[in-house]
């Protein structure tokens, strides 16, 4: 942090005293204060710097004209300390996205998205929308740069995640050659549970890709290059497993029955539904291009009246559904994708959770994460 | 494998600092005396086994049965070592840890104890003493750094890290030999038998074939055995590197 200058301010008045050791006094706008002279003082700051006197030229005071100080902004790689880019006049308004273009400008292979910039070399990411002159830096803003890596939409890896499962299910479906024994190929299973497991199975993927195109509304715009690979893995792995044995000419169907696969679609589209109902409700919560949070609360819906109980209620209906596909098919390794997937989305339920619980003071203190009154 | 636990090789002249970090108390370090105490007489039971069976019989065929009881005992003792690092007191990751114990724990129960026509095999012989040689020098070396605030027993305990550290040079590649031999060996019968394995039909639609997984548990040796051969060769410059200026000091 710069010592040389000290930096005040009071919200609401957003009076600001800096004083700038400069030597390019070209600028207009700089505001220089004298230890000697406080009535220049405009704005009615204050004086706050000991320490020698500028030398800089000082401009008449333009009343009329408000005084803006420019910031500089250095920024260092986190690990090395290096001095990779140094800005000047840089708004005091500036967001930290705009710092984060600029700073793309001189290192092109650094776009904004894969850029963390913090205050401290450990400390958390700033955010995009952090103004430069509310941050607790001086005129002289010493930033921490860490390279996140090569960086990939949400929006593309959630399409090309989802569309795996669905195009990989059919091909199992449709005894694709090399799959089976050669007799079974392009034959279709004579069990009629295996046809509604494929409806169910693509209706899932469908609706999922079709909720990334038009439901969802991402805090975050980009991941890690190499989350693509490790989530395809997960996804299109356990969908190619799964599918195996569904659609498999030795296939055994569920042990009870008509009755175990009506029971288990219900269930499965109740949580369908659920589903749904929950990613329209949490969409309605934010308007469209902001990234605000809120509480969310139950609506007329009755399928959002678990936020009474939950706090993560689409990870509570996604288990619902694939436990519905578990008992319909009655097969291990759906059952072990259920496991899996339930465990993943609890830790996400309770990250959820947890930082509800920081943001809002009056959270609702009924809720769960992911399992009412159990998770 | 037969790689000595790769954790954090407790050197003895760091092992004070990092008692002063997350400290497992006087009782946990008595306890890990008392283990690493009998694991390291158990394997020297395996050891003396192994040669006083050689002596016995005049030939290394067939050892495997004269330490065949010890060998499992303490070989699958070593899963507390998964409880010692996921309860804190001793400074190694849970999933290194775990892995590297169930890779022996597999071998020792799932291939060498189950597929009875490899145990007159030599390859068993040939990890079995990688193990064995590995396994006395790390557990004794563990005693020692416990111990370390008996000055003279530091000398010991360096002496046994770098021999820790050279022998697994030979020891490592070794034992991953006689492992991929025994496995190699394993299949055929694995094979024949349809040990392990499910078959479909089946009310749970699920099928296993142990002899495919058996496969696919020695290709995945081709990309482990030299990211942990060059671990365990980072780590031995790194000690030598120590061991050379702790004599100068002296």
């Amino acid at each position: 942090m710069n010592k040389r200058v000290t930096t005040q301010t009071w919200e609401g008045t957003k009076l600001k005293t800096q004083r700038r050791w400069t030597n390019k006094t070209d600028n207009m706008d700089t505001l220089a204060l004298e230890a000697t002279q406080p009535k220049k003082a405009q704005n009615g700051a204050l004086v706050l710097l000991p320490g020698p006197p500028i030398p800089a030229k000082r401009k008449p005071a333009k009343k009329t004209k408000k005084a803006v100080v420019f910031f500089e902004v250095e920024i260092l790689d986190a690990k090395t300390k290096d001095k990779l880019c140094f800005l000047d006049k840089v708004e005091p308004n500036a967001t930290i996205g705009e710092i984060k273009s600029m700073f793309h400008k001189s290192h092109p292979q650094w776009y904004p998205a894969r850029q963390s910039i913090r205050l401290d070399p450990k400390g958390k990411s700033l955010k995009d929308e952090d103004v430069l002159q509310h941050l607790p830096v001086g005129t002289t803003a010493t930033f921490y740069f860490r390279d996140l890596g090569a960086q990939i939409s949400w929006v593309t890896v959630f399409l090309t995640e989802y569309a795996g499962p669905l195009l990989i299910y059919l091909m199992f479906y449709f005894r694709v050659p090399f799959i089976y024994v050669p007799k079974y190929d392009f034959t279709t299973s004579k069990h009629w549970v295996v046809h509604l497991a494929c409806m169910c199975h693509s209706f899932h993927y469908v609706k999922r890709l079709l909720e990334t195109l038009f439901v969802h509304r991402f805090s975050h715009g980009t991941m890690p290059l190499r989350n693509i690979f490790k989530n395809c893995t997960y996804y299109w792995g356990f969908a190619a497993w799964m599918a195996y044995y569904i659609n498999h000419p030795l296939y055994t169907p569920p042990t009870y029955g008509e009755q175990q696969i009506r029971l288990a679609l219900t269930v499965f589209l109740f949580c369908q539904i659920g589903n749904f109902s929950i990613h329209i409700a949490l969409r309605n919560l934010r308007p469209p291009g902001s990234k605000t949070r809120k509480i969310p609360y139950p609506t007329k819906n009755p399928f959002t009246w678990i936020f009474l109980l939950v706090s993560c209620p689409n990870y509570t209906y996604e288990l619902g559904s694939w436990l519905g596909f578990t008992l319909m098919t009655q097969c291990l390794p759906v059952a072990a994708f259920t496991l899996v997937g339930f465990i993943q989305m609890t830790v996400w339920a309770k990250g959820k959770h947890r930082s509800y619980l920081k943001e809002f003071r009056d959270y609702p203190t009924l809720r769960s994460p992911i399992l009412p009154f159990i998770l | 494998m037969s790689a000595p636990a790769m954790g954090t090789s407790k050197t003895a002249h760091t092992d004070s600092s990092h008692k002063k970090k997350k400290g497992p108390g006087t009782l946990a370090i008595a306890y890990l005396v008392i283990y690493n105490v009998v694991m390291t007489a158990g394997w020297l039971v395996i050891a003396v086994g192994l040669v006083r069976a050689y002596l016995a019989r005049g030939s290394y065929h067939g050892l495997y049965y004269s330490i065949e009881k010890p060998l499992k005992f303490f070989q699958t003792g070593a899963l507390l070592e998964i409880l010692h690092c996921a309860v804190g007191i001793v400074p190694s990751s849970v999933v290194l840890t775990g892995f590297q114990v169930m890779s022996r724990v597999f071998l020792t129960w799932a291939v060498t104890h189950s597929v009875r026509e490899v145990q007159s095999e030599d390859s068993v012989l040939l990890f079995v003493v990688a193990w064995t040689v590995t396994e006395i020098i790390r557990y004794s070396f563990y005693t020692f750094s416990l111990l370390n605030h008996l000055p003279y027993l530091i000398k010991w305990a360096s002496f046994l890290n770098i021999h820790r550290y050279t022998f697994f040079i030979v020891l490592y590649p070794m034992g991953v030999a006689g492992e991929l031999l025994t496995i190699y060996a394993a299949l055929p019968y694995v094979q024949k038998t349809g040990l392990y394995s499910i078959t479909l039909p089946n009310k749970y639609n699920f099928s296993f074939d142990y002899h495919s997984f058996l496969i696919l548990v020695m290709v995945s040796y081709i990309p482990l055995f030299p990211q942990l051969y060059f671990h365990m060769m980072r780590q031995r410059k790194k000690v030598l590197g120590h061991m050379e200026e702790y004599s100068k000091v002296e």
